[in-house]
């Protein structure tokens, strides 16, 4: 007998988005009601989340889906980070035009993907979910179909995708073929033997999931994709899916490829080296804000990877704190984005922020906060997340890989306290208006509030990722 | 001793950054008083710091110490006769700095105290903390405020300036970061105290002795990367040069003694001529460029390295007089640099040029300003009754002891410091007074002059009575420098 309770998080979002696509087809200017109802769902699907909390690991499916501490913590973060997206974006919408029914639900069935994703332990459940975030999302990222740079940036992201999607396929197959089985513990029981076939599945699989999380070599549609894409939707691809493929790297690397620690090992130091510093260095020159949080989030996951290379349980512990850190400063950042608009236009240049500082004391005091926490200034939260990562890397005496990090993190200084700079020290321009809701104003507010005093008590946080323990 | 005194120091002026934050910016009264206030009382619980004090004791005294990251990180802090001396610096010139805005900052009045308030924090905590990470949260959190103090307020090529700063210094550091994560999985544990302890693996000494030097040579900052602090000077607001010469140079040289010397005893002698020849190259270089300057505030900022290159140079002597010579030094030229740095903001304030050739005949319009800039003159030129005098002899002293050649060179700086200090008090000061606009200004006013007036009494009462200082660190020289050769002699008992 199944024990369906435990997956009730995802059978809940099921029934919403079915439910909310018969309400969206059977009444008429129903957008604002769906999109408010799925704020709700997402907050219930939170609290169900939260309830579940297995004491122990529970396996389902014949052993192809499991439910542990570990998911339960990344769906809960997925949910809360999705119900915040959502609230923080409403009046950018609303105000371009692209909310329509399918809207929120598209957001909800990626999310269902990701909830899938994360608690996968069989590789076609886990490509069953990756599908199904990544489809929806490429309809998100073209959502503003009348917009040239917006159908661009889904296409391109589609092409992209499906070319990864495909490697990660055959990479899959490989799997499959030289472990004969898809189940995640059957691969680790049948792999202990180094095969070429295996190590080259995993390549392959690997390729497939740098491409989500934008590691270097594979982040070529990220500044693009960001930049064209709705800022509704940017804040989207930022977070949530990066959330949800970093947990799958590390249930693929500390799960069934855990005997193969030494053969990835290099891989992903590899992608992460090339994301810190390429990160960094592409940055400096960009002047539109979406595209230098693309390279900017580019350079923050390789700092996540290179946690995940030490193959310690600090070092996986130490990845989901920085990947909770991010993901604050990131949903602060673009707090601030939907801030810069005047008539219903919304700004996105790295000029328009000239002056801030006189017209609107408290968003660029915010914003300076966060981008200096994004530069890994002490004694802001990002340092903490820096620290932490490199923490580990040194513990396994990795010099090289701690001493790459930090020198990418002075050149990318460079290119956040330049915009302190446009800021702060340069002339200012007109104002922007100020008729903001006041759920946006209350999340800039506290995240960036955490972000300032997140030094006074560390474990607040820290304490969320003690019971993990992979290995 | 329950109440956690050091920690009060740490937080006052925080408390009082966030009172400002929420008080009207046009109320600028209001703002300045409540920062003074602040500043004042901070500077009050210092001195009965002082007081209360033990100079008998080497130990680190009024400790606190509780659990910060569990399992990982104690918030440590405490003093000993060192770090009391730059905490007491730390205070006494913070509120100099704020009773000097008055004149010199016309825009964002509250936004800047705050800056300065947190900057004090961040400056006391550096001095008082005794773990290695909470120490590097300080030092590199005052890039925050320093940067935005200089690129805000700052003249016309801020941006530059103070991407400079920013850039050298986070560099400098973010291998100092990975030398206390090493150092914490190496012993075990960042806690200074049980550091000194346990001592550190002489293997790994080297290295990490380099990777702390490359912090601590930027701040210092050593040549050959001094090159942003001239620029740092120039274009920072007058209490910012201040704090910047006053205080966060001696952050370095405080790392010095507590960190590079004290946790590597093994790779500090090691590097001893190392040392003393970029030391050396700091004192003739930098006074040499010092002399071709035209901007005042250039000189000083090159005169600073130059008196730092001293202070490195007695510290790495290991003896009595040299390492007391050294910390003297820094309290010395905290206290002269701060005043001369104020000199020059009050000529710029009223003539806002700060190029040598712009004067010349001030004695005329202004005698009191003349007569104070004497003073600080004569003292950062180490005349006999001033304090730059017992550091420089000091450190000369000790250098002697270890090598006659290097003292030979080192005291050449001084007389090069002689001849641009008194060059550029005869070409501002003295001569004919050419430049029209300078007849009409105005000589010191009533808060300037309190200012100067506190500095120069400074210089000379200390110059004639260094026993306040030197007994409350002279304790805890002596035993630093035990520890230093017990571990040493260890060692090399060791390898024979």
């Amino acid at each position: 007998m199944i024990n369906l309770f435990y997956i009730s998080t995802e059978i809940f979002l099921s029934l919403s988005i079915l439910i909310l696509l018969l309400i969206g087809v059977f009444k008429k200017k129903s957008e604002s009601f769906i999109y408010n109802f799925t704020c709700i769902i997402l907050l219930v699907g939170l609290a169900i989340n939260i309830n579940l909390n297995p004491q122990f690991p529970i396996d389902l499916f014949n052993n192809s889906y499991k439910i542990d501490y570990f998911t339960t913590l990344i769906k809960s973060v997925i949910l809360i980070s999705a119900f915040l997206v959502m609230l923080c974006s409403l009046n950018y919408v609303k105000q371009n035009d692209i909310l329509k029914i399918e809207y929120p639900i598209l957001i909800l069935s990626s999310i269902l993907g990701m909830l899938v994703m994360v608690s996968s332990n069989d590789l076609i459940v886990f490509y069953v979910g990756l599908e199904l975030q990544s489809l929806a999302l490429y309809v998100l990222a073209a959502f503003k179909r009348d917009n040239i740079l917006s159908s661009e940036s889904g296409l391109k992201y589609f092409i992209l995708s499906a070319l990864s999607s495909g490697l990660l396929l055959y990479g899959c197959s490989l799997i499959y073929g030289f472990s004969s089985s898809t189940n995640f513990d059957l691969i680790y029981q049948n792999s202990k033997s180094i095969e070429y076939g295996i190590i080259f599945g995993i390549v392959f699989i690997l390729v497939g999931l740098a491409f989500k999380i934008t590691a270097v070599p594979f982040h070529m549609w990220a500044p693009d994709v960001y930049d064209g894409s709705p800022t509704s939707v940017t804040v989207i691809f930022a977070i949530l899916p990066k959330i949800a493929a970093l947990t799958v790297f590390i249930n693929f690397l500390y799960g069934p490829f855990l005997e193969m620690f030494d053969q990835w090992q290099a891989v992903i130091i590899f992608l992460s080296i090339g994301s810190m510093v390429f990160g960094a260095v592409a940055a400096i020159g960009q002047k539109k804000l979406k595209r230098l949080i693309a390279y900017s989030s580019i350079s923050h996951m390789g700092f996540a990877l290179a946690g995940l290379s030490v193959g310690t349980n600090e070092g996986i512990q130490n990845s989901i704190i920085y990947l909770m850190i991010y993901l604050i400063m990131n949903i602060a950042f673009f707090c601030c984005l939907f801030m810069l608009k005047r008539e219903n236009q919304y700004f996105d240049k790295v000029e328009d922020l000239s002056g801030l500082s006189k017209n609107h004391p408290l968003l660029s005091l915010s914003l300076m906060i966060i981008l200096f926490s994004l530069a890994g200034i002490p004694p802001l939260a990002g340092f903490f997340a820096k620290f932490y990562i490199f923490t580990a890397v040194i513990e396994q005496s990795m010099y090289f890989l701690a001493i790459v990090g930090l020198l990418s993190t002075v050149i990318a200084a460079f290119y956040y306290i330049r915009l302190i700079k446009v800021m702060y020290f340069d002339e200012q321009k007109e104002k922007y208006d100020l008729n903001h809701s006041i759920g946006l104003k209350m999340i800039l507010v506290i995240s960036s509030t955490i972000i300032l005093i997140y030094f006074i008590n560390p474990n607040i946080i820290n304490n969320f990722v003690l019971d993990i323990t992979l290995i | 001793m329950n109440f956690p005194i050091i920690s009060s120091l740490i937080l006052l002026p925080s408390i009082g950054a966030l009172f400002l934050f929420f008080i009207n910016s046009k109320n600028v009264t209001g703002i300045k008083y409540v920062s003074l206030f602040v500043s004042i009382i901070n500077f009050l619980i210092s001195i009965y710091l002082w007081l209360i004090f033990d100079q008998s004791s080497y130990e680190f005294q009024f400790v606190e110490s509780r659990v910060w990251i569990k399992d990982f990180i104690n918030y440590k802090v405490g003093v000993d006769g060192i770090s009391i001396l730059f905490i007491i610096l730390t205070t006494f010139i913070t509120p100099l700095c704020i009773l000097s805005v008055n004149s010199s900052i016309k825009n964002r009045l509250k936004e800047f105290l705050i800056a300065i308030l947190l900057m004090e924090t961040l400056m006391i905590g550096v001095f008082c903390s005794l773990d290695l990470v909470i120490f590097y949260l300080f030092f590199e959190g005052g890039l925050i405020p320093m940067f935005l103090i200089i690129g805000i307020w700052g003249g016309e090529r801020r941006v530059y300036s103070a991407f400079k700063f920013f850039l050298f210094t986070l560099l400098g550091s973010v291998l100092m970061l990975i030398a206390v994560i090493s150092i914490y999985w190496i012993a075990g544990t960042t806690d200074v105290e049980e550091l000194y302890k346990l001592g550190i693996d002489p293997k790994y000494q080297n290295l990490l002795w380099l990777a702390f030097f490359s912090s601590f040579a930027v701040k210092t900052p050593m040549w050959p990367v001094h090159t942003w602090l001239p620029d740092a000077h120039v274009e920072a607001p007058t209490a910012g040069s201040v704090l910047l010469a006053a205080i966060l140079l001696k952050m370095a040289g405080y790392g010095f003694i507590r960190f590079s010397i004290g946790l590597f005893p093994v790779a500090s002698e090691y590097f001893v001529p190392f040392i003393f020849v970029i030391s050396l190259i700091a004192i003739i270089y930098t006074s040499l460029v010092a002399l071709m300057q035209d901007d005042m505030k250039k000189l000083i900022a090159y005169s600073s390295v130059a008196h730092m290159g001293f202070v490195t140079l007695g510290l790495f002597t290991f003896t009595q007089q040299g390492v007391e010579g050294g910390i003297f030094q820094m309290i010395s030229h905290g206290i002269v640099s701060a005043a001369l740095f104020f000199s020059v903001g009050v000529v710029y304030d009223r003539t806002h040029s700060r190029r040598i050739n712009d004067y010349g005949g001030l004695v005329n319009v202004m005698p009191k300003y003349s007569i104070l800039l004497m003073v600080f003159t004569l003292g950062s030129l180490g005349l006999p009754g001033t304090t730059g005098f017992i550091g420089e002899f000091l450190i000369l002293m000790g250098t002697f002891k270890k090598s006659f050649l290097v003292a030979a060179i080192a005291s050449l700086g001084v007389i090069l410091g002689a001849a641009y200090m008194l060059w550029l008090y005869k070409r501002v000061i003295f001569g004919e007074l050419t430049n029209q606009k300078l007849l009409k200004i105005i000589d010191l006013n009533k808060v300037e002059l309190s200012i100067l007036t506190l500095l120069a009494l400074g210089i000379i009462f200390f110059g004639f009575y260094p026993d306040p200082f030197s007994n409350t660190y002279s304790v805890s020289v002596e035993n630093f420098l035990n520890e230093y050769n017990d571990k040493l002699n260890n060692y090399n008992l060791q390898n024979q």
